[in-house]
């Protein structure tokens, strides 16, 4: 029997139920079945036309369609579709009650371009400005875009369909934001403020103006065809992430609580780490000292060494700037080990998830540790020779697994790690 | 587990309607002195900004030029607070302070917006059409004027406050759980110090198009917060509010002076479907604040929309000894700041010895000569959320 409180005096914080969807499936079966057999989700984007845009292919989720269609709405409902599952396995309260917080991630919601153009054409005149369609948007014709378009609205769904407990938060850190919503369940565990808490990050974004959006600042890989081909990360070749859609849904109890109850334990989360960067907008400080610096936070927080880390899962993006920062963090933190250290990118086969990215690939992370198996990062036959990690090429691997660490960094200087581990250490 | 942390309010930085720093405000409220717009985007009142050098906060142009005015409005009160706290260019505290923004977003370019709408309805409405628009018109740094964390990344950069970041999103609930986390985690002893707060522009078409779907917004004839039963609604403010929070000890080793404790924020998400559930969540959270005097002051940011201000006005008549404040008559309905705001001026109000006067003629505020000890903040969204703080003396 394991001491229900870390060598901190905190309570243990382990995941007791996990519920995935990217555009290789939903669920975890199929969705680790396709990440080890190194399949690619990318494809030509169908939803929408695709002429005169740079970039014509995303992990979009296709397999889920709400009517009416919105990026918002399929964010909803790919969440609902990753929590179900996870709460299925936790087996936590009952039905519609879940005895904790919720802390989603979730992309930045807006009014919507099939929606905006409605609104337009009901102004009913061939010239009008926005002040004539603010004229016209009361009334109650488009009452339903009101709720749609909030920021909390994904969030107050989720928190009434699965009576999760007082104010659910929604939050967003970019590409860190999964990795984020994973740390707020934690920290109000080890507040001793709740048993459980759940933490959802969804994002179901792709739509024109965000590829194009992406488009613009240079970010996405424009090597459309194949589409499988195009998320590179730390080859040579690489040329931007590939945007994808995306939840994942974890729940996170103490561990005196899920041993009391008999739960499944699918491993811990050990130690969580942030620290941000002001040096731009968009690209990280060159010398790395913030990314460095997360990385060393999470290792303190698990109370671990690097050399307890046998796996790291990588925010490998495959944009040129990303995977040459996370080299440089992960050699100047692991030393020599860098280049020996299997560090794969989920990201080569499921893309960006963006929003869910952290939480997505904590829960692929956790069923490495679970399967013993190292999915691989595909698309990788130009080797960078300036990225020298052991990235497990394009074949996954059985290993031994005792500890991953997951790395999440994005826009606006956020970056985010945790250490996952097996048992409690 | 550990005695919770004492958490202090030490810095306080405000810009709104009714101008920039604590005693512009103080001097407003107390001439109760309201700046509204009629006519810009009329029938619908706003509460525009006051005019501000943005140059004294963000010095660097081309960091305001990669801003739209909810972000510039954010890191400027964020350096007002910094500065009210006396850490602005402590690289030491910066380095490790931690932040909490609860932020909207979207910003949108309207000219852009305005031309592909009217193309479409000219009955351009092929394939490429959007696309090829979008591409060729957007700025392309406008992306990152949108993004709700990028206000936080601005802050980050412009200010050096850079331990860590989150931002929180969902309207007005989000800025209640930003300082319900920030405390939690300063009394818990997870963090020191915190800058936490929010801003709004609520003079944007795109907003107020948002709002309209939704039949919230004030139109016609502007009037105070509770004496809106026949009009309801409310009329969009613009403001930016942050707070520096730290917990008692780390204040005191630098030598800070407090402006008021924060202790207690709590939060719920009523489900509004059933008729009265507001009231009844504000009376579950009441007494969880802690313990409170029967004759208290109560600033509120209630927004002037139906149901949620007659559930509020409800559960405020059965509390008849406060004094109460409603927030949204002079600066308007801020959203994500409506929270941070009261607060504020709830510290400032404790600092300063005096609650600022009523400013309603219905007779819900009445007068009070006492200097307050306790202030109780209340939030509730226009559509979903509601929270509240206690901010003390201290002693």
């Amino acid at each position: 029997m394991t001491a229900p409180r870390d060598k901190f005096g905190r309570p243990i914080v382990v995941v007791t139920g996990m519920g995935v969807v990217t555009s290789l499936g939903a669920g975890k079966a199929d969705n680790w079945a396709k990440l080890t057999a190194g399949e690619s989700g990318i494809r030509t984007v169908t939803r929408f036309p695709i002429d005169g845009l740079k970039t014509t292919m995303a992990g979009t989720v296709d397999f889920v369609t709400v009517d009416p269609s919105s990026s918002t709405g399929l964010t909803e409902r790919i969440a609902e579709i990753a929590t179900e599952e996870a709460l299925q396995q936790s087996g936590i309260g009952r039905k519609g009650e879940f005895p904790g917080p919720l802390f989603l991630a979730v992309a930045p919601v807006e009014v919507e371009w099939p929606q905006r153009l409605e609104l337009g054409r009901a102004v009913g005149k061939p010239e009008f400005n926005y002040h004539d369609m603010l004229l016209i948007s009361g009334g109650g014709k488009f009452a339903a875009y009101h709720r749609r378009f909030m920021f909390g609205s994904v969030a107050g769904y989720l928190a009434e369909t699965f009576g999760t407990k007082g104010s659910p938060i929604s939050l967003s850190t970019a590409c860190a934001s999964g990795a984020t919503a994973i740390q707020l369940g934690v920290e109000a565990i080890r507040r001793g403020e709740s048993d459980a808490a759940l933490c959802v990050a969804t994002d179901g974004s792709v739509n024109p103006e965000a590829l194009v959006r992406f488009s613009l600042l240079s970010a996405l890989s424009t090597q459309n065809d194949p589409p499988q081909a195009a998320s590179k990360p730390f080859s040579k070749n690489r040329d931007g992430f590939v945007m994808a859609e995306g939840a994942g849904a974890l729940v996170l109890e103490s561990y005196e609580a899920a041993v009391a109850r008999g739960a499944p334990i699918l491993g811990v989360v050990a130690g969580c780490g942030e620290l941000t960067d002001s040096f731009h907008r968009t690209r990280s400080s060159p010398d790395g000292k913030p990314i460095i610096g997360c990385v060393r936070k999470t290792l303190a927080d698990a109370g671990m060494t690097s050399e307890q880390v046998d796996y790291i899962n990588a925010h490998g993006t495959a944009t040129p700037e990303n995977d040459k920062m996370e080299y440089l963090a992960i050699s100047t933190v692991f030393g020599e080990r860098a280049t020996q250290i299997p560090v794969s990118s989920n990201k080569s086969m499921v893309g960006h998830t963006i929003s869910a990215a952290g939480a997505v690939e904590a829960i692929f992370s956790l069923l490495t540790l679970e399967h013993q198996r190292i999915p691989p990062t595909i698309n990788y036959d130009i080797p960078d020779p300036a990225i020298p990690f052991d990235v497990v090429p394009n074949k996954a691997r059985d290993a031994r697994v005792t500890a991953v660490m997951s790395n999440s960094f994005g826009f606006g200087g956020q970056n985010a790690s945790l250490i996952l581990t097996r048992e409690p250490i | 587990m550990t005695e919770p942390k004492e958490a202090w309010i030490t810095g306080i930085g405000i810009v709104s309607s009714l101008g920039e720093g604590l005693d512009a405000h103080w001097d407003a409220l107390n001439a109760r002195r309201i700046n509204i717009d009629e006519k810009r985007f009329a029938p619908y009142i706003v509460h525009p900004l006051a005019p501000v050098s943005f140059d004294v906060q963000i010095p660097k142009k081309g960091d305001q030029r990669q801003m739209e005015a909810w972000q510039r409005i954010g890191t400027y009160a964020a350096g007002l607070a910094l500065d009210s706290a006396g850490v602005k260019g402590n690289q030491e505290i910066l380095g490790r302070m931690d932040m909490i923004v609860a932020a909207g977003g979207g910003e949108r370019d309207l000219a852009v917006d305005e031309a592909i709408l009217n193309a479409n309805a000219q009955g351009n409405s092929a394939p490429s059409f959007l696309n090829e628009r979008l591409m060729n018109d957007l700025r392309p740094t406008l992306f990152l004027a949108q993004l709700s964390n990028l206000l936080a990344g601005n802050i980050a950069i412009v200010h050096g406050v850079s331990g860590t970041s989150r931002t929180f999103m969902g309207e007005e609930a989000a800025s209640i759980d930003a300082a319900r986390i920030s405390l939690a985690r300063i009394a818990s002893g997870q963090s020191d110090i915190v800058l936490v707060g929010a801003a709004h522009n609520g003079e944007r078409l795109d907003l107020l198009v948002l709002y309209e779907f939704g039949d919230f917004n004030l139109t016609d004839k502007f009037a105070p917060v509770w004496a809106r039963d026949k009009n309801s609604g409310f009329a969009l403010g613009s403001a930016g509010v942050f707070l520096v929070i730290e917990s008692k000890a780390h204040a005191q080793a630098r030598g800070a002076k407090p402006y008021a404790r924060l202790t207690n924020v709590v939060a719920d998400l009523a489900q509004r479907k059933r008729p009265g559930a507001v009231t009844k969540s504000l009376e579950a959270l009441w007494p969880k604040l802690g313990a409170l005097a029967d004759n208290g002051n109560l600033i509120t940011g209630a927004t002037g929309v139906e149901p949620v201000t007659s559930e509020e006005r409800a559960f405020l008549k059965q509390h008849p000894g406060y004094a109460v404040r409603a927030t949204g008559t002079a600066f308007g309905h801020t959203l994500e700041t409506q929270f941070p705001l009261g607060l504020a001026l709830a510290a400032l109000s404790i600092s300063r010895g005096a609650l600022f006067p009523a400013n309603d003629p219905t007779g819900l505020e009445v007068e009070t000569s006492e200097p307050p000890t306790q202030i109780v903040v209340l939030g509730t969204g226009h559509w979903q959320g509601e929270g509240m703080a206690l901010v003390e003396a201290i002693s």
